[in-house]
């Protein structure tokens, strides 16, 4: 019998184009996404040097990152127009499917490669956005690649790529209820660090993770760039499978059931030796909130504000100062005495049904705060008609929400869903940097559900007991 | 993109850990179409109040520092957006070499693409150097070819790089036409796996 191998392994194996001695190899890539920010210069050097699209029908594109959510029919940010008008343009002259602002298709980019079933166990997947390992989720091999490799693959269809260590992250036991996908991950983050997956290729194995949808799959291999790695992903099974099934592009009828059993041959051979592994129990997670400008700088609801007195070495003493500078906050300070001022649900991370559904289910017969500003961005239009078929923008409304059309939106607020100079957000989205949400705005990464609570509160509570409670 | 092979600068010390892509330019400048002019953006929010104003209390700003080439920088230089608005930013400020203790992965591919080479090097040895630049004006001088670093003052170190990188900085490649050379292989794995 041969060696057991990772699906990582396997992926790899499928892949390589050639080899050499002294050299990254050379792998191939079956589907490239492309969105208006990270593709302009890539199809201008294209032009500019007389090259092509090697394979424009494994090529697909959307607007995602720069479009408004309101007020869709007139883009007022005439630089935003431009790069948008631009990526219509370069798909048309290359002959690249796009769903356009106005497109039925169109949403988050990581939202909508899943939904259309364009994500398939085994695939290599890139994109020009670091967010391109939630694909992962499937049993794919999906990672960000910046503008040149963008232009690389478009000519070539192919990267070099020095082949991955992997790394088995094995989440044991289950999450308590009132847990999600989401504290699960920035749990994993906030104990290991934002570079422990710097180098690798996470795998995350155990039977909290078997236990999860595919939804809540792809929030958590969606942040796997923020534990520094490029990918994360999940060998497929039953669930995967499901998910699939009549999906627009995936194998249909006959070739369906003949994928499975292909897909099923990807999955991690028991015994396969991993470069590192690292375990971490479901059963203790408590609903998490970040505090600082890191997703690392993350804590359990019931915990307090780390005091710089208490660091391990300088180091850590000058980070968490230097964060609660930023963020306005005192050492010792209790998670839920955090008054927020701005809610957003959405982003690549946190925008599919299952989100918006958890999220109304806690909103659902309450008002937002009086001093909170609170939107739900669905993650693609689809989502969105969803959403208001099963009635949740009548809810979400009711309660005080702004009801938007898709996009990636607060998450990076390129547009105009900006947090302004000292305001404070709980946010479903990835990312708590300095200014990521508006300049000198102060963001709290939390699941929908921790999001949703936390909009009615006017502060960060235990979504936990906020159930309890009569309505 | 242009070669690197020697380099001598000046060193420009950020003493921080963890900087994030968003940090090296923000968001609100990845409008732009074009490849070029992203200097004057870099560091934007840490450089300047919201009015545009300088805020002096960034060291980059310091005349000590005018006219850095080399950028050293804490653990987990890079981290988090893939953008490569960020090296083209470093890059066009003036930039040429980075030296960290470690680099986020996208970011360190990112370098290497616009000919910016970074250089890893142990946590003492960055702090060394950090400190050098913190105290007077600080010159290393870099030979990509030998793998060395060193100063005026005879402080020298060896540095690891891959030599698949360091043959495409030294050279300059134009990665896509090395790869298009390789044409025959892509396409017969076309044919044998995807049946086209």
């Amino acid at each position: 019998m041969s060696q057991p191998k990772t699906i990582v392994e396997k992926i790899w194996h499928n892949h390589v184009v050639t080899e050499e001695h002294g050299k990254p190899d050379l792998i191939y890539i079956d589907l490239h996404l492309v969105h208006e920010v990270t593709s302009p210069q890539a199809f201008e050097a294209l032009r500019s040097k007389n090259r092509f699209v090697r394979r424009p029908e494994l090529t697909f594109a959307t607007m995602d990152h720069n479009v408004p959510t309101k007020n869709r029919q007139e883009v007022r940010d005439e630089v935003s127009k431009k790069q948008m008008e631009t990526l219509q343009e370069n798909c048309q002259q290359f002959g690249i499917e796009l769903a356009d602002i106005n497109h039925p298709d169109q949403g988050i980019v990581h939202v909508i490669g899943p939904e259309l079933g364009l994500t398939q166990p085994g695939k290599t997947i890139v994109c020009g956005d670091s967010h391109t390992s939630t694909h992962g989720a499937f049993g794919a091999l999906a990672f960000g690649i910046g503008t040149s490799e963008v232009e690389h693959v478009l000519s070539t269809q192919t990267l070099w790529q020095a082949k991955p260590k992997t790394l088995n992250v094995q989440v044991n036991g289950n999450l308590p209820v009132g847990v999600t996908a989401k504290d699960l991950i920035l749990a994993i983050i906030g104990k290991y660090g934002v570079r422990f997956g710097t180098g690798y290729v996470i795998e995350y194995t155990g039977d909290a993770i078997r236990s999860l949808s595919m939804e809540e799959r792809m929030t958590v291999c969606n942040m796997s760039i923020e534990a520094g790695a490029r990918a994360g992903l999940i060998s497929p099974d039953e669930t995967t499978f499901a998910y699939l099934r009549g999906k627009r592009h995936a194998p249909q009828g006959e070739c369906f059931e003949s994928a499975v059993r292909k897909w099923k041959s990807l999955a991690t051979d028991e015994g396969a030796k991993y470069d590192a592994t690292v375990e971490i129990d479901a059963s203790e997670i408590e609903p998490q909130v970040t505090w600082g400008t890191n997703p690392a700088m993350c804590l359990p609801i019931s915990a307090h504000v780390p005091d710089p007195k208490q660091a391990l070495n300088q180091n850590e003493q000058q980070e968490i100062q230097h964060a609660l500078a930023y963020m306005d906050l005192q050492p010792n300070q209790a998670i839920t005495s955090i008054d927020i001022d701005h809610v957003f649900i959405g982003s690549c991370t946190n925008s599919r049904l299952s989100d918006l559904q958890k999220a109304a289910k806690i909103i659902e017969g309450k008002q937002v705060h009086p001093s909170v500003s609170a939107i739900i961005v669905p993650g693609s239009l689809s989502v969105k008609l969803q959403a208001e078929s099963e009635g949740l923008d009548q809810i979400f409304k009711e309660a005080g929400f702004e009801w938007r059309e898709a996009g990636c939106s607060m998450c990076l607020a390129m547009n105009d869903d900006i947090i302004p100079p000292g305001g404070r957000c709980a946010s479903t989205s990835n990312r708590n940097f300095e200014g990521r949400q508006g300049t000198d705005a102060r963001t709290h990464l939390v699941s929908p559900e921790m999001a949703a609570a936390a909009a009615v509160e006017g502060r960060f509570i235990d979504v936990r007991h906020f159930v309890k409670q009569p309505v | 993109m242009e070669a690197i092979r020697h380099h001598t600068g000046k060193v420009y010390p950020l003493n921080r850990t963890n900087v994030d892509t968003d940090q090296i330019i923000p968001k609100q400048f990845l409008k732009r179409i074009e490849r070029k002019g992203f200097g004057q953006f870099l560091f934007y929010n840490w450089r300047f109040h919201q009015d545009g104003s300088k805020k002096d209390s960034f060291n980059l700003h310091n005349d000590k520092y005018i006219g850095a080439s080399i950028l050293v920088a804490g653990d987990n230089f890079g981290c988090g957006s893939s953008r490569e608005h960020a090296p083209w930013a470093i890059e066009d400020y003036g930039f040429k070499v980075i030296i960290a203790s470690s680099f986020a992965d996208i970011f360190y591919n990112n370098c290497v693409k616009n000919g910016i080479l970074p250089i890893q090097l142990p946590a003492e040895q960055v702090e060394h150097i950090m400190q050098q630049a913190e105290q007077t004006t600080y010159q290393l001088h870099v030979d990509l070819a030998t793998q060395r670093l060193y100063d005026d003052d005879d402080w020298r170190i060896s540095f690891e790089v891959n030599d698949y990188h360091k043959q495409m900085l030294m050279n300059g490649w134009d990665e896509i036409a090395v790869t298009l050379t390789y044409e025959d292989k892509i396409t017969s794995y076309e044919n044998q796996t995807l049946g086209v």
